[in-house]
């Protein structure tokens, strides 16, 4: 079983090296940009177990682990 | 004074905390690797500086998960002093022993200079010997030493004293808010910060303005 987590900032919590990527995509001339957020992805091979199972364990690591939840939300997808 | 050092791969400030430390309180640390399940009997623990696990996922991330974490905490609950510098400080915030979290400085770049830190709470057993509003100088040297909480943390920490030292005189090196350099727990026995004071200890050092923060705590165990 393959899952897929994605960290990202929270709402309101600055992100300067998303505003740096922000005006380098603006300097090579790409236009019609809002906001860059730079967040981080996981992929992570799981043994085989049902679905419930595998979201609790997941969901599990990125309170633990891969999120800091004072800045950073997840979302937790089973991709295989 | 017993105190403890935490020792985890990327550690780099070890050095300095065991001789800062050894030169005030006359005894070195002893020296705990990360991996043990025990602490010795110890009056005061300190997490040094570095670059623990090449700062891989997040700052302090992977050494906050430690085994001699756990002890770090059971000891903190006790009562016993805990002081984290720099990378210290993440690792504690990261143990969620410390409110907030260290994120990347504002400038996006490594900040090696000296700064100013006004102290802003002296009632505690690691700034007693400080003024209150008393200026300092320290050096810093970190890339992610940003503190940021949400507002109603921020609203706490600030309501309860927790700020130990801000930034003064406008060197605020990294765009930490409300220009806080080291946040105490609400119980005031955990303190972190991001300054070195370990690097002020003696004449030769440039200065001895780091001195005081270790003499005050020396004085209370000794009392």
């Amino acid at each position: 079983m393959k899952a897929r987590v994605t960290v990202t900032l929270k709402n309101g919590v600055l992100d300067p090296q998303g505003q740096a990527i922000e005006g380098a995509l603006d300097g090579l001339g790409f236009t019609g940009i809002g906001t860059v957020r730079q967040g981080k992805v996981f992929d992570i091979e799981l043994d085989d177990c049902n679905k419930d199972t595998a979201l609790s364990l997941l969901n599990d690591m990125c309170k633990k682990l891969l999120a800091n939840t004072v800045i950073e939300d997840y979302r937790v997808d089973i991709i295989g | 004074m017993k105190s403890a050092l935490i020792q985890f791969p990327g550690s780099n400030r070890d050095r300095d905390m065991v001789h800062a430390l050894a030169s005030v309180s006359g005894s070195a640390p002893a020296l705990v690797w990360h991996k043990e399940t025990a602490l010795p009997d110890t009056d005061l623990i300190v997490i040094p500086g570095g670059f623990s696990y090449g700062d891989y996922l997040r700052s302090g991330a992977i050494a906050a998960r430690s085994p001699i974490i756990e002890q770090v905490r059971a000891a903190a609950r006790r009562g016993v002093r805990v002081l984290g510098v720099c990378n210290g400080f993440q690792i504690l915030t990261e143990a969620g022993l410390l409110p907030g979290t260290l994120m990347r400085n504002a400038s996006l770049k490594f900040v090696c200079r000296e700064v100013l830190l006004e102290v802003a709470n002296n009632a505690t057993s690691f700034t007693h010997a400080y003024k209150k509003g008393q200026i300092i100088r320290c050096p810093v040297a970190h890339h992610d030493g940003n503190y940021f909480a949400d507002p109603d943390t921020l609203a706490t920490i600030e309501g309860n004293e927790q700020v130990a030292f801000r930034y003064s005189g406008g060197t605020n090196p990294n765009g930490s808010i409300n220009d806080i350099a080291g946040v105490f727990n609400a119980e005031k026995n955990v303190l972190g910060l991001m300054p070195h004071p370990e690097n002020l200890i003696e004449p030769a050092h440039g200065g001895t303005d780091g001195r005081a923060l270790f003499e005050g705590v020396l004085e209370m165990v000794e009392a």
